[in-house]
């Protein structure tokens, strides 16, 4: 086997960290010891039976694993009456799957004898698991968060602060998630003897990439098994929500080999995938290197980055996980565009139909699982990532739907 | 001997001092304006010119460079300038010009390209911060067929195996990187240069060059007692900022600081 035979469905990329031309490892030579360091040490606790046992026990305890499957009939009837299968990922310990990662990569840091943990965060889902866990395991914590984000996710900037951890807003660039990647990059390479840089998406240079989805997979294979246990068989397709990809990789992998589920990521197109605000970026980027990796980008022909655009801070990014990328070229995962309207759509019909508030940046998967129903029919089965619940957004809902009006919309 | 880089270093080592190094990017404060920058450090006594390639996401440098590249991007700077600008400065001498940038614009301009391109605009050669040497395969095959020279860049936390992976894939100089950080001037430079310094030449024949930031003459001059080159850029940036707009004032500045460190340098 070469070097990029990568095959869906494996643990592993590559040696270097490829999945097919996608991934490696594009950072300053300050970062290589400390990255180097991360893998080494993620390869000996996968091995350690007691990394497992410890991570298994605050999952449950901790987190509630596992997260509930949930029929919802009447949103369902609404999708051409396709039967849709929520993962409850929202009803996690935080509000989202992000708490997964940060629970694996805390565990990491504590071998790695490391006391301070940095991250970013956009919709401040990755910002609020990362102060939890810092706040559980006595790390320092500073969180990066772009100005723009802290503005339209001030309650998460409220949680953050009151788990101990300090919220810097970044006003560089586009002031959103990608110059929060930037300025936390920044503050890595001056700290990073003391610090860890617990990265929270599926982006990044290896191992980030393949470290942050497989401590995701739980998702997927929770998910699987409550599926066929619920309805007998797997499910026609299996959606999620991609920003940078974490929760979507998360819930795809176990299914890879499933030749028959449709995986399809569900991307923001803000405005319009066909106008310039949008942050659909497997669908109308071209290939390049951000943050570290090699993967498709929104980038013009002298490849500086584009500025995305979405009225979810959590998919507002101009990069994905290289395993999509991959898994894009392939065939294998299918990659629409989602606009802000379908999205805060679909995030009132699940309120009103089913009392669940989601996230924003779930709603554009439930968007497109409203879309896709249509198109199979009655007798599909979807199984839908819910990956966060929507208290965080209430400000931008209420904005967007005239809460405030004395009538309301 | 070699290069036009290896030359120039080697003719500062004959004169018993450090060499000078110069930063600037492209564009900056506007494409004309940063050419005349450019040509300054050299007329102020810089022996060696690099011309950043001003981009998006800087994760390297600080908030100085940031500033200068945002200045730039945004008065519409694109690779074609930055390759006009390493023309006209290489036209009117013999200091060699380098390119300093991050990957993505290389990349997706296309290497061979890139390569080819640079050379034809008479630089002597590239430093890529984002590049490791795991990736830099394709990149150097191109600036080996161009007759460019690739400079690594190597920092306090690379350990010994590694400084030796690293000096062997590049040419010209290597870039050692005085303190963990990104780029910006500051009060002192800390010991870790000298170690590395010291690491660093165990491995290698090809010159050490210090950056990150040194700012004043007498920094350069404790760098120049132990470093072949000293390298110089956010003090640079600094001087046209505080001229607000005022080329002559910057151009001036510009001029008068590479003076200073060019005294600096041949101090030790």
């Amino acid at each position: 086997m070469s070097e990029n035979d990568y095959q869906p469905g494996t643990q592993v990329p590559d040696a270097r960290g490829y999945f097919g031309a996608y991934g490696g490892r594009f950072i300053p030579e300050a970062l290589v010891a400390a990255v180097e360091q991360v893998a080494e040490e993620y390869e000996k606790a996968k091995a350690d039976p007691a990394f497992a046992a410890e991570l298994d026990a605050l999952l449950k305890d901790y987190t509630g694993r596992p997260s509930p499957l949930t029929d919802v009939h009447r949103f369902s009837a609404e999708a051409g009456g396709a039967r849709i299968l929520l993962k409850r990922e929202d009803l996690n310990h935080t509000g989202s799957h992000k708490i997964n990662n940060v629970l694996g990569q805390a565990l990491l840091t504590r071998r790695m004898g490391k006391t301070r943990i940095i991250a970013e965060t956009g919709a401040g889902q990755h910002g609020v698991a990362t102060a939890t866990a810092c706040a559980l395991f006595g790390f320092d914590c500073t969180i990066y968060m772009g100005e723009v984000d802290t503005e339209r996710q001030a309650l998460n900037v409220a949680r953050m602060r009151m788990l101990g951890a300090e919220v810097i807003a970044v006003k560089s660039g586009s002031r959103t998630l990608k110059d929060a990647i930037n300025e936390a990059f920044r503050d890595w390479v001056a700290n990073v003897d003391s610090t860890h840089y617990l990265f929270g998406t599926v982006a990044g240079p290896h191992p980030f990439p393949m470290m942050v989805r497989d401590f995701h997979r739980v998702i997927g294979i929770e998910a699987r098994e409550q599926v066929l246990e619920r309805t007998g068989r797997l499910p026609d397709a299996v959606v999620a929500c991609v920003g940078g990809g974490s929760n979507a990789m998360g819930i795809f992998h176990e299914f890879i080999p499933d030749a028959g589920v449709r995986l399809i990521g569900c991307e923001a197109a803000g405005e319009g995938a066909e106008t310039p605000r949008h942050a659909a970026t497997l669908t109308k980027g071209d290939p390049g290197v951000l943050h570290g990796s090699r993967t498709y980008v929104l980038q013009d022909e002298d490849g500086q980055t584009i500025e995305s655009h979405s009225i979810s801070a959590g998919l507002d990014y101009p990069g994905v996980g290289p395993e999509h990328a991959w898994l894009k070229d392939t065939g294998r995962a299918e990659y629409r565009p989602v606009t802000d309207d379908q999205a805060m759509q679909a995030l009132r019909l699940l309120s009103r139909t089913e009392g669940i508030i989601p996230a924003i940046e779930s709603a554009h998967a439930l968007a497109g699982a409203l879309v896709l129903g249509r198109e199979l029919g009655p007798e599909a089965t979807i199984l839908v990532s819910l990956s966060g619940r929507g208290d965080k957004d209430m400000h931008t809902a209420a904005e967007y739907f005239g809460l405030y009006d004395s009538e309301g919309k | 001997m070699g290069s036009k880089l290896s030359q120039t270093l080697a003719a500062a080592k004959a004169e018993n001092r450090a060499a000078l190094i110069g930063y600037l990017p492209a564009g900056f404060p506007t494409i004309e304006g940063g050419i005349k920058a450019a040509r300054a450090l050299i007329e102020g006594g810089c022996d060696i010119v690099e011309v950043g390639l001003p981009h998006s996401d800087p994760v390297l440098d600080g908030p100085t460079i940031q500033t200068a590249d945002d200045i730039a991007l945004r008065g519409g700077v694109r690779i074609k300038d930055v390759l006009r600008t390493v023309a006209e400065v290489a036209a009117g001498t013999d200091a060699p010009v380098l390119v300093m940038t991050y990957w993505n614009p290389v990349d997706r301009y296309g290497v061979a390209r890139f390569a080819a391109d640079l050379a034809a605009a008479g630089g002597a050669g590239c430093i890529l911060p984002d590049l490791p040497v795991e990736e830099s395969e394709e990149w150097r095959k191109a600036a080996g067929e161009h007759g460019l020279d690739t400079v690594f860049v190597v920092a306090p936390s690379s350990k010994d195996p590694r400084l030796a992976e690293v000096t062997a894939a590049g040419s010209g100089f290597v870039y050692a990187a005085a303190v963990m950080g990104v780029t910006g001037t500051r009060a002192a430079v800390g010991n870790l240069a000298e170690d590395l310094v010291a690491r660093t030449r165990a491995t290698t024949d090809l010159p050490v060059c210090v950056g990150l930031g040194v700012s004043t003459a007498d920094q350069a001059a404790r760098v120049a007692g132990f470093a072949d080159g000293v390298i110089v850029g956010s003090a640079f940036v600094q001087r046209i900022l505080d001229a607000d707009g005022d080329e002559a004032a910057a151009l001036t500045a510009v001029r008068a600081l590479a003076g200073e460190l060019a005294e600096g340098v041949r101090r030790r």
